[in-house]
């Protein structure tokens, strides 16, 4: 709720009596009290006049970052630790001895740390908007919360200053910080592929090799369970991690056409034949007997076990994997990614077209008051130490495309990158899931294909069902939309 | 002297009323304005918009799901709960045989050591049960489907939570475990106070165990079973059910909406939609729902209050 701010205490200081009628006042009746709650979620006003000057443009400060000025920079303690965010600070700070020490952060509770200062305009100037408690995106867009960070991506690179940053970054990552418009709102500093994960050593062991059309997919299927191993299994409590590999298979059946609609949330977008072809795959996972028995009622982490125990032998799910998994993983796992099984030589787009997009969020505040000292920060992290640092650190890669030469990679990260190297130009990157959340999780997610995986609708429900959803969503007036440009 | 008198009540009366202004009803006044506005709970600006939300709540199914869920609770979890506590402290003080030498009432044999165990559960914080019972529902290698494996039901095995026909029930299961136990020693407490005389009166006209509970015990101790009612039905509507639904179930709320309740649907308006406003008008809701079932119950419960 608003802040608590001090106006509201106001009758202590008169009568007592004057404070118990009054407070039974306020117990009865709430209308002749409206303008004065009009306060309460809009604490300070927060203009611009405590905004730091700029500073002096020069070769080394693109930014203009006002040199005594302090930044503060608040980051999401999540999976990738807080290490490569301090390891970054400590450059900005040898780069600009005169400002003060760097007033840093990091929480797991962004949500309940920022929303109040958001709401009295008093926001900090670099943000990791991530998590659990990840504030809405396309509200803080909407609402003009956030600063756009083109200047960034116009500024030289921090190692080439022949190379502005934009040109220094992984596909879509420019794209994934735009709304509507121009404008990019969002870095996504980590980079996660999705797909297909799977041990290379228990997939040998079969005498397979990762299955490329949807018949070669049945037979390594039927392989596994002949040995006993459930072929697929997947995060049944939370089902919208089958999309990590589904989406891309649609797109790569129908054609990046396909997921733009559905992102647009264009009428019949799911019933392409794309999209019902594809269901129908996975139904028959389902049909034939291949999915783990149990997954509807397994959370990711008991999903993610049973598959690194070899109870399964493929999951969909996304980079972090590795990182998630590492206490269960065993040393000799050899865990592998691949782009997504499509269905026969009649795709639109070859095997290895993969989903790979960003992770992590960063924003700079409209209203920061050292704007360009949270980009200058993002620009250091965007150079190739500060990237390496972090691939090194936490076995993810970053934005900044390469930054992996001369560290030795882990084995889901290596054949990460092998897969983004395969894909090339082929990257696809569904919106669904940042643009509309209750729709791709609760709605298409667990109402959906959960239902669909557990067998409790088949595939022309399920796309009825989602169409649905869809159609409700891109009716509804109180969520914001957005269109591929 | 009488404006003496006055003074002296409202120099007691106005701390704690203060308090409670500020902290109880100014939040619910907050929260009613704001369900007229269209509040992200992200930005400082926003603008009224009159019963907008209002009647976008009748009009939403996923809002009429969490409120028929809310309802199931708040009428089964107390019938259930205070149903097996009634039972349990009846059995633990009063229900025992008599035996030679003995006291005229006491406990079945090792009473003392079930209200220990049934008192358990409730020093687990919630957290924790949901969590060890969203382990032991894992349908793949959980303790429950483990179990029925091991007594030879290889064909039984549920999914559980993952069962839009059984995650409701799971989730009430878990809420009557963790709750039951407070209960039980509730009543016991109750019981302990009810004079001996009057079972050893009612033993000598030769009245059995039923007939000494429904017609000794839970007349007097009406006025704890209507409060207890008031208190587990306001756990079943608001925290307690949020914690478990939140921690164990698919999605969570799922699957397929089978165990969404009103406050996890707030709090997902809230936090997760970023709809702030439209999460308070559900709160409305929420308030009028727990307002109206304290009203029931203390209406349905009003007996002639027994002296002893």
């Amino acid at each position: 709720m608003g802040s608590t701010s001090a106006e509201h205490d106001g009758p202590r200081g008169t009568g007592r009596r004057d404070l118990i009628k009054r407070s039974a006042a306020l117990g009865l009746i709430s209308v002749p009290t409206m303008s004065f709650l009009a306060s309460c979620a809009s604490g300070g006003g927060g203009g611009d006049e405590d905004k730091a000057e700029a500073g002096k443009k020069t070769a080394k400060n693109p930014l203009a970052v006002n040199e005594t000025a302090q930044l503060e920079f608040v980051l999401f303690d999540g999976g990738f630790g807080k290490e490569y965010a301090t390891d970054a600070i400590k450059i900005y700070e040898k780069n600009f001895p005169k400002a003060p020490g760097v007033k840093f952060s990091a929480t797991q509770k962004i949500q309940s740390t920022l929303q109040p200062r958001f709401n009295q305009g008093n926001p900090p100037d670099l943000i990791d908007n991530s998590g659990a408690e990840q504030m809405d995106m396309g509200v803080l867009v909407g609402k003009k919360q956030l600063a756009d960070l083109t200047p960034l991506l116009d500024a030289p690179s921090y190692d080439d200053p022949a190379k502005k940053v934009r040109d220094t970054l992984r596909p879509g990552i420019v794209e994934m910080g735009q709304f509507d418009g121009d404008k990019v709102w969002i870095l996504y500093y980590a980079y996660t592929v999705y797909g297909v994960w799977y041990s290379r050593r228990l997939l040998d062991s079969l005498d397979a090799r990762y299955p490329e059309t949807w018949d070669e997919m049945l037979a390594v299927c039927e392989k596994a369970r002949k040995r006993g191993i459930a072929p697929w299994t997947y995060a049944g409590k939370y089902p919208y991690y089958i999309p990590f590999s589904l989406y891309p298979m649609i797109g790569k059946v129908g054609g990046r056409e396909v997921l733009d609609a559905i992102d647009n949330l264009e009428p019949n977008a799911w019933r392409h034949p794309a999209v019902k072809a594809c269901f129908e795959a996975y139904y028959e996972l389902y049909r034939k007997g291949y999915i783990l028995k149990g997954t509807p009622g397994l959370d990711h982490i008991q999903s993610q076990t049973a598959w690194t125990k070899g109870d399964a032998l493929f999951i969909p799910n996304g980079s972090w994997v590795e990182n998630e998994a590492s206490k269960t993983l065993p040393a000799d796992f050899d865990l592998a990614v691949s782009a997504p099984t499509g269905l026969d030589a009649s795709d639109k787009l070859p095997f290895g077209t993969l989903w790979a997009s960003g992770g992590e969020p960063f924003v700079v505040p409209a209203r920061a008051r050292n704007a360009s000292g949270g980009m200058e920060q993002l620009r250091i992290m965007l150079g190739e130490a500060s990237s390496k640092n972090f691939t090194a650190k936490v076995k993810s890669l970053t934005a900044f495309d390469g930054g992996t030469d001369g560290i030795e990679l882990t084995p889901g990260l290596k054949s990460g990158v092998a897969a983004l190297e395969k894909a090339g130009e082929n990257v696809l990157n569904p919106r669904l899931q940042d643009w509309y959340v209750q729709l791709q999780k609760e709605k298409i997610g667990v109402s959906g294909l959960g239902e669909m995986m557990a067998g409790r609708l088949t595939p022309a429900e399920a796309i009825k069902r989602i169409q649905g959803f869809a159609d409700e969503a891109a009716k509804d007036s109180s969520i914001q939309h957005y269109k591929h440009q | 002297m009488q404006h003496g008198k006055y003074r002296f009540i409202v120099g007691f009366l106005a701390i704690p009323l203060g308090l409670y202004a500020l902290f109880v009803i100014w939040p619910f006044v907050q929260s009613i304005y704001y369900s007229f506005t269209d509040w992200t709970g992200l930005s400082p600006d926003f603008r009224m918009v009159g019963l907008d939300n209002y009647a976008r709540m009748l009009d939403d199914d996923v809002f009429w799901k969490s409120l028929r869920h809310s309802l199931l609770f708040a009428l089964l979890l107390p019938l259930v709960t205070l149903g097996l506590a009634l039972f349990f402290a009846f059995m633990i003080n009063v229900g025992g045989r008599r035996r030679k030498g003995g006291p005229v009432i006491s406990g079945v044999r090792g009473s003392s050591f079930y209200k220990i165990v049934y008192f358990f559960p409730q020093v687990l914080s919630i957290a924790i049960v949901a969590l060890l019972f969203a382990f032991a529902f894992n349908p793949d290698s959980g303790a429950i489907n483990s179990a029925l494996r091991a007594v030879g039901l290889d064909g039984v095995q549920p999914l559980w939570l993952g069962d839009p026909d059984l995650a409701l029930w799971c989730v009430m299961g878990v809420l009557v475990w963790s709750t039951v136990g407070f209960f039980v020693v509730l009543f016991s407490a109750g019981m302990a106070s009810i004079p001996a005389d009057l079972y050893e009166a009612a033993l000598l006209d030769g009245a059995g165990r039923a007939s000494t509970f429904f017609r000794i015990t839970l007349p007097l101790l009406w006025d704890t079973v209507q409060s207890g009612w008031v208190y587990i039905g306001i756990l079943a509507l608001g925290a307690e059910s949020f914690a478990v639904v939140q921690i164990m179930t698919t999605g969570p709320g799922g699957p397929d909406y089978s165990t969404t309740v009103m406050v996890l649907y707030v709090y997902q308006k809230a936090f997760r939609d970023g709809q702030a406003a439209y999460a308070t008008t559900i709160g409305v809701a929420l308030l009028v729902v727990t307002l109206a079932f304290a009203a029931v119950v203390m209406r349905l419960g009003r007996r002639e209050r027994l002296e002893y």
